[in-house]
């Protein structure tokens, strides 16, 4: 995307930082915990994507088929990519992902399947990722979202970014989590 | 049906060029491309890549060059020139796959009376 992004100045955070357990908003156990790399850990986040209301699709993802569910999360669940799942039980609830942009940034996305939405699970899942990503060394994360995604526009506001690019279809948000190493 | 397509040499406009062309045979539109090169991607390499695609089939192509700002252009001679369509790749994805929409896009699906076609 643009390497000339703008990113705040003040950094935000600290983040608590993953694995965490909570009781979310209607009395369910979640408990946060980095990916581990694991076969049923990725056939759960297949099984919540191919669950997913195809409303709350953002900029195409996820997608819609199994198939192509599976090829877009080989991408983001590959090892230079950070991940953190919400969890109650064995069933994937949520999950949060970095990816790199190339350009020493990250790119973020959240995704809380339509069951678990406003419950309180998002903002533990956005902060527990960035205390994750800060853990490993990111400094900047951005991501674009839908404008008329208020739900979503609000959910960054609170834990820190900062609209940098509002001129296209998609509002672009960026937020620092650490100084830049010199 | 006359078509009217941006060809920049991206991988998005790559694909878009594979199924006009492709549908063109099948259909017998005719087609114009409109190369709308940068600094880096001359027009004439444009070109060439074009006449690639296109040496296989028995479609002969009009090629138009722009220059940079394509987008305005684009729509101008798409409406003076009573096209029926303007294509456009519109492939572009972030890193996490989501699927962006670049500048000439958008100011082709805002501004044009003709219809557009995006290529995914």
């Amino acid at each position: 995307m643009n390497s000339n992004r703008r990113y705040p100045d003040t950094v935000s955070g600290p983040f608590e930082t993953p694995p965490l357990e909570f009781v979310d908003r209607t009395g369910r156990t979640i408990e946060i915990r980095p990916y581990d790399s694991s076969e049923a850990e990725f056939d759960a986040l297949v099984e919540m994507y191919t669950e997913f209301d195809p409303s709350d699709r953002a900029q195409g993802i996820p997608p819609g088929k199994e198939s192509r569910v599976r090829t877009w999360l080989e991408g983001i669940l590959a090892d230079d990519c950070l991940n953190v799942i919400a969890w109650d039980g064995t069933r994937a609830a949520g999950h949060s992902t970095l990816v790199p942009d190339g350009d020493n940034d990250y790119e973020l996305a959240i995704f809380v399947l339509q069951d678990y939405q406003q419950a309180g699970i998002g903002t533990h899942l956005i902060e527990s990722l960035l205390g994750y990503g800060d853990e490993h060394g990111i400094c900047k994360v951005w991501l674009t979202v839908e404008r008329w995604n208020h739900p979503a526009v609000s959910l960054y506001e609170k834990v820190g970014f900062e609209t940098t690019g509002a001129e296209s279809f998609e509002l672009e948000m960026a937020i620092r989590i650490d100084e830049d190493d010199e | 049906m006359k078509v009217l397509l941006e060809f920049d040499g991206s991988q998005a406009s790559v694909d878009a060029l594979d199924r006009t062309v492709d549908r063109a045979v099948a259909a017998g539109d005719e087609l114009t491309v409109a190369l709308t090169g940068t600094a880096e991607t001359t027009h004439a390499a444009l070109a060439e890549q074009v006449e690639d695609v296109v040496a296989d089939t028995a479609l002969s192509v009009d090629l138009r060059e722009i220059d940079a700002e394509p987008a305005g252009e684009l729509v101008a001679i798409a409406e003076s020139e009573e096209f029926d369509e303007l294509v456009l790749g519109g492939n572009t994805t972030s890193p996490m796959g989501k699927i962006t929409i670049n500048k000439t896009a958008e100011f082709v699906l805002l501004n044009s009376h003709v219809t557009v076609t995006l290529v995914r």
